[in-house]
């Protein structure tokens, strides 16, 4: 199954740590809002991906697949 | 078949387990925890938990595959180790041994010694079952004395306003979230704290309290009282070490490490040992010459990828000398949500000279990113509020970084 990054936007809290963790996916707009710019990544940024819903202050990031 | 023995069951001994399954490490992990529940996020518990509905499903960690066979002893306590003999015994006796042993155990609430202080309306935040039991406590008009005035005491304060409460902040420092802060960012969260409904007395300490009917009498140092229906301590910390105590280490604040993790007899490292989260006090060259324990939510994560690399490596038999001379300087991040205040921080802005404390970004009395130097080296910055951009300076904090004017 492909890999599916999923960010509960109710939760989320625009800490942005997932930006460090995984530049690729995750960005703070102008407005410091997140953006999820891949919702289906790569294969090859599960481990980035991984470890930026480990490091999200509020857990809000979930991964499927 | 070996055995990684984790005392405590916290984030840092979850973080822990994973890296030793990243590294490859497939043999017995048991987990010995004295809290019923398996590893869960403690922020919340002062904010947004301590504002809804507190529960363990909102709060738990996710698990990975990675960790699904290890074995989690909870609602156990370990209450001694022989480094020597390699074991650990339990309060019911057991003694279970190990081949390597984390050190997870974290901290523990501080309560102060009160004269007449034996009420049962007395209460800390630091677990779970701590914010169970305050919750239904903070209905509107009641009143709440906090006692200390750091980040978890404003935090519960400005829940509890939010919450209809009526909110006393007594501390001993003239102003709240000095030390870490400086005076001038305190003063001004004061400032926005008191504008939202926050009473606090300040400069003074609670020298006897009496238990008056459903009230407690708070007496204070200057001869004031205070009457509170609920009292929340928010006083600091205490290390839970006191399993370690007999093995030669140096437990004064914490437990000392190197920068493997490992922790120090008479300055030479214990192989097989690592200390994480928030019990470790470990050298961070990218600060400067010492040792310093950090009780932040990132510090369990780096410090249990780095214990768990170099327990790995020790395990499995490959790359340990070089996987130890690795460098470890984590830059320590904070946050913390006060009302609509968000504060965020990155490094140790508490290592600044007074006077190298200067705004870099914004407006001290709106939004703002807050330098902390010592000399010219940016120590830390703190946001209030411009999370972006104070993401920004995230790695530029450090000596030998940026020079800053
Ligand atoms: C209310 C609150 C709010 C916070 N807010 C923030 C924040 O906004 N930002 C931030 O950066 N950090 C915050 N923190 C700090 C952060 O949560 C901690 O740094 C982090 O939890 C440390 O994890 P740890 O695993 O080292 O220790 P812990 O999470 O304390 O885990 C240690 C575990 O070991 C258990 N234990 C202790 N002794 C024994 C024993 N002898 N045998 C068995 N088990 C034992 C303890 O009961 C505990 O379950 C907050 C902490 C609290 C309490
Ligand atoms: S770290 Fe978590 S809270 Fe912060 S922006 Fe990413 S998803 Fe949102």
């Amino acid at each position: 199954m492909a890999l599916k990054v999923v960010v509960d936007m109710n939760v989320c809290q625009d800490h942005g740590q997932c930006v460090f963790a995984a530049p690729q996916v995750f960005q703070l707009d102008d407005d410091g809002r997140l953006v999820v710019l891949i919702e289906e990544p790569d294969e090859s940024l599960r481990a980035a991906v991984e470890d930026a819903a480990d490091v999200c202050p509020v857990q809000a990031i979930s991964i499927k697949g | 078949m070996s055995r990684v023995l984790i005392a405590g069951a916290g984030m840092a001994a979850l973080r822990t387990a994973e890296a030793l399954r990243a590294c490859g490490y497939s043999d017995e992990i048991v987990v010995v925890g004295d809290e019923k529940y398996p590893p869960y996020n403690r922020p919340p518990l002062s904010k947004e938990a301590l504002a809804g509905e507190p529960t363990l499903e909102q709060l738990a960690f996710r698990q990975k595959a990675s960790t699904e066979d290890v074995v989690w002893r909870l609602g156990e306590t370990v209450v001694s180790a022989d480094l020597a003999g390699r074991t650990v015994a339990l309060a019911s006796g057991e003694v279970l041994a190990w081949d390597a042993l984390v050190a997870a155990t974290g901290v523990r609430a501080r309560i102060l010694p009160i004269p007449g202080g034996d009420s049962v309306r007395r209460h800390v935040v630091r677990t779970l079952d701590d914010t169970l039991e305050l919750r239904p406590l903070l209905t509107p008009g009641a009143r709440v004395v906090i006692l200390g005035a750091g980040f978890i005491g404003c935090e519960v304060a400005a829940t509890a306003v939010r919450l209809g409460c009526e909110v006393t902040c007594v501390a001993l420092d003239p102003l709240p979230m000095l030390r870490p802060l400086g005076p001038d960012v305190a003063a001004e969260l004061l400032r926005r704290h008191e504008e939202r409904g926050i009473t606090f007395r300040l400069g003074v300490s609670v020298s006897a309290m009496a238990e008056n009917g459903t009230t407690v009498e708070l007496q204070l140092s200057d001869g004031s009282t205070v009457t509170a229906d609920v009292i929340v301590e928010a006083v600091g910390s205490v290390c839970a070490v006191s399993w370690l105590d007999g093995n030669g280490l140096d437990l004064r604040d914490g437990v000392l490490v190197d920068s493997a993790l490992r922790p120090l007899v008479n300055g030479s490292p214990v192989d097989g040992v690592a200390v994480v989260g928030d019990l470790a006090r470990f050298p961070n060259p990218l600060f400067g010459t010492g040792e310093w324990r950090v009780e932040h939510w990132s510090l369990p994560s780096d410090t249990g990828r780095r214990a768990g690399a170099v327990l790995g490596a020790r395990l499995v038999g490959e790359g340990y000398d070089e996987v130890v001379a690795l460098p470890f300087e984590p830059i320590p991040s904070f946050w913390s949500d006060q009302f609509d205040v968000r504060l965020k921080s990155y490094g140790m802005p508490g290592l600044a000279d007074p006077d190298g404390v200067r705004l870099l970004e914004g407006d001290l009395a709106d939004e703002c990113v807050i330098g902390y130097h010592r000399g010219s080296e940016l120590m830390g910055v703190v946001g209030i509020g411009m999370v972006r951009l104070v993401n920004s300076y995230r790695d530029k904090v450090g000596l030998g970084k940026v020079e800053s004017p």
